[in-house]
């Protein structure tokens, strides 16, 4: 054990903080959940790229700079504290970017990756259907092949980002007979073929940060399959278990809200110590975000000396989702009467932003497979208790 | 930067878990509990010395391996899960750590290290933050705090009176003495930052065997659920049973890396080692706490009873908790870091 930085450690801190300095957008970023927002978020995915800064991790001639995980959390690390905007590109970056490095061939790598780190593809997930949210076995919607293209039909839905994205990865239905997770392939596809109808959800903030997509006879070339045919559940457990686990909750995120809840704690002190319970919950959310880098760190190490990410990622999906609620239904707390008013209010002043943030955390325990299947399968597959 | 412990640490580890798991079954502990006036085992012991725990950090110059206390949290961490009722922690770890703080003048650090190395000796501590004195009667020398000067005193010359703990394992111990010229091993100068220092060494092993203790508890709230039938089949299958042991894993998943940065603060010395040190015994009191409340509920009626071996390491959980600073005490190191003018928070300090 060595909890310490080595000097390349440090000197890569150093110059990912004077970037940040140098071109963090001096003023927030409007919701990428608006139209302007979007275009705006795209636009710091390229400022980001021009200096492979935006997937640290990949190797470089796919656009990176080839760093390891301990680098990436150093890297997420500055990018928090620098205040810079959240990645509108996360689900690709994250979530299919990892898969695809996986299970992508050569081929695939370089015709996505690329423009994905250049904020030129901004992708969306398609896994949840109606009837299948956190029970992705119960998936409906085909992908009947036809000569060397696939024909989609069915509907997607819940679809993070998609009212603006340009691609989508999810899993379909290869063959028609085929019961829960057999028979599912993993296809990704441009949001603009003939075909495709979006329709947008409003979220709680009004905002459509959601979409239902409809498939109507959509035809997809065979070679935008990733894996083989029928292999969808497997690759598509793998991009979950990032999901829960490391790439998309980076501890950095949480460790300054949690910074900002102890200087907004402070800043309110009179108030706020009147009631125990409240600078308990301070401590706590300040001690649980520290806790959550810690096992980052852990995991990291683990996996730089081969190790695998197993059922632990369903513990990190529960813990960072309540430690975001916990965070936030402080804030509330401490900010009393202010805590509803909207960001754009004229008389937020700088408060409005934990409004957004208590809104964005109610989703936590719900996305990413709810909290309830996590703790089955940390009883079932780290514990080994009997399945129902 | 690399958070793993090495191979060595590792096999270590496994040959004491290996050892414990023999040597220190349940029904053994409840024997030595209720056949001896210590509740402690001279065979035990010296089934300890021989795997070298006795001798772990006492300095090679004085015939022991000389390592820290990254060496010695999975240690720790395997004496808790086995509920070990033996004062080694407080002998070959505190004890040891303070005896070597003292100055080379002191005599009795030659005397005793080397005793204490060949696990020939037993040494209890009455520290302020503790309202008795653990294990005195079992000792050969007591370590005692007197307005921060360290005295060094033979059992012979204390009256002891003993208080039943709720766990029957811990012998906590009202000392009766009088200081002296001649027990003083320490000047308040030379005491007070030890004493301080001792908070932060029995702070890490409180929360390793803490956290050894809420795994034993998860285990055995597991291996019960999935045992036992109701409705005609295991209860570990119902979903709410499921989701009560879960929750604890998660919390001693989240536990664990904070122990083991604090093990990793005492040993480099780091500036905020005292705020580490609360912060893992916070943490594994809250992973030990859950796990005693989920594993009783889940063990149902059984237990509530004594014959369930469950009970004996949620009396060690909860007596430990409060011991070496309760949670009033640690939080509030806390607090003081946290709200400090300029202190250092937030992401780019993990570990700087």
């Amino acid at each position: 054990m060595r909890l310490a930085y080595t000097e390349k450690q440090k000197a890569f801190r150093a110059e990912v903080r004077a970037w940040m300095a140098d071109h963090v957008p001096a003023a927030p970023l409007p919701s990428f959940d608006t139209e302007a927002g979007f275009a705006a978020h795209r636009e710091w995915e390229r400022t980001l790229n021009r200096n492979a800064f935006s997937a640290v991790t990949w190797p470089k001639h796919l656009g990176g700079r080839g760093l390891d995980l301990i680098e990436w959390l150093i890297f997420e690390e500055e990018y928090w504290a620098a205040g810079a905007p959240l990645r509108v590109n996360q689900n690709g970056v994250f979530l299919l970017a990892p898969t695809l490095m996986e299970y992508g061939t050569d081929e695939q790598k370089a015709r996505f990756l690329p423009r994905m780190a250049a904020g030129d593809d901004i992708w969306a997930q398609g896994w949840s259907e109606p009837g299948a949210g956190s029970d992705m076995a119960a998936i409906r919607s085909k992908a009947v092949r036809d000569g060397d293209h696939y024909v989609i039909n069915g509907q997607k839905t819940w679809s993070t980002r998609a009212v603006w994205a340009d691609w989508l990865f999810g899993l379909f239905r290869t063959e028609p007979e085929s019961q829960r997770h057999h028979g599912l392939t993993f296809v990704l596809l441009p949001l603009n073929l003939p075909g495709i109808t979006i329709r947008p959800i409003q979220q709680l903030n009004g905002l459509p940060g959601f979409a239902e997509i409809f498939f109507d006879n959509v035809r997809v070339p065979v070679e935008n399959r990733l894996g083989g045919e029928g292999e969808g559940w497997k690759i598509c457990m793998a991009t979950a278990g990032f999901e829960r686990g490391l790439m998309l909750r980076s501890p950095a995120r949480f460790q300054q809200t949690a910074r900002q809840l102890v200087d907004l704690y402070r800043a309110n002190r009179e108030s706020a110590d009147a009631d125990p319970a409240i600078r308990d919950a301070v401590l706590k959310s300040w001690m649980d975000a520290e806790a959550y880098a810690l096992a980052t760190y852990r995991t990291a190490s683990r996996l730089a000396k081969g190790g695998q990410i197993g059922a632990e990622a369903s513990t990190n999906k529960i813990f960072w989702s309540e430690l975001d609620l916990l965070m936030h239904e402080t804030a509330m707390s401490i900010l009393g009467a202010r805590a509803e008013l909207m960001a754009h209010a004229p008389d937020a002043g700088d408060i409005g932003h934990w409004l957004d943030g208590f809104l964005f955390a109610q989703a936590g325990p719900i996305y990413a497979g709810t909290n309830e299947i996590q703790r089955n399968i940390i009883a079932e597959r780290m514990l080994g208790l009997p399945r129902a | 930067m690399d958070f793993t412990f090495d191979d060595q640490q590792l096999a270590f580890r496994d040959a004491i878990r290996k050892f414990l798991v023999v040597e220190a079954a349940p029904e053994m502990l409840r024997g030595i509990w209720e056949t001896t006036k210590t509740g402690r085992s001279a065979e035990l012991r010296s089934k300890l010395a021989d795997q070298g725990l006795t001798a772990l950090s006492v300095p090679e110059a004085f015939g022991g391996i000389g390592l820290g206390a990254t060496d010695w949290v999975m240690v720790q961490q395997e004496l808790g899960y086995h509920g070990i009722p033996d004062s080694l922690v407080d002998t070959a770890f505190l004890a040891v750590w303070l005896l070597n703080q003292l100055p080379a003048s002191v005599e009795l650090k030659r005397a005793w290290l080397p005793r204490i190395a060949e696990g020939r000796a037993r040494v209890a501590i009455g520290h302020p933050i503790n309202p008795l004195v653990a294990d005195a009667e079992a000792a050969d020398l007591l370590l005692l705090w007197h307005d921060d000067e360290i005295h060094a005193v033979p059992p012979s010359q204390a009256t002891l009176r003993i208080n039943p703990s709720i766990d029957l394992s811990r012998r906590l111990y009202h000392v009766d003495w009088t200081p002296s010229a001649e027990t003083r091993i320490g000047t308040a100068a030379i005491g007070a930052p030890l004493w301080q220092g001792l908070i932060d060494q029995a702070g890490l092993a409180v929360s390793a065997q803490l956290l050894g203790l809420a795994h034993r508890m998860l285990d055995l709230g597991v291996d019960y659920a999935a045992q036992r039938k109701q409705f005609g089949k295991p209860i570990g299958s119902m979903q709410a049973v499921k989701h009560h042991m879960a929750d604890v894993a998660v919390k001693v998943e989240f536990a664990e890396p904070v122990v083991y940065r604090a093990a990793d603060a005492l040993d480099s010395g780091h500036a905020l080692r005292a705020v580490h040190v609360s912060h893992a015994r916070l943490a594994a009191g809250e992973a030990a706490r859950l796990a005693a409340r989920k594993s009783i509920q889940v063990h149902g009626a059984m237990g509530y009873t004594w014959e369930a071996d469950l009970q004996m390491f949620m009396k060690r959980a909860w007596a430990l908790d409060a011991t070496w600073g309760d949670r009033k005490y640690h939080k509030r190191r806390i607090d003081q870091h946290i709200l400090a003018d300029a202190a250092p928070l937030g992401p780019q300090h993990t570990f700087i």
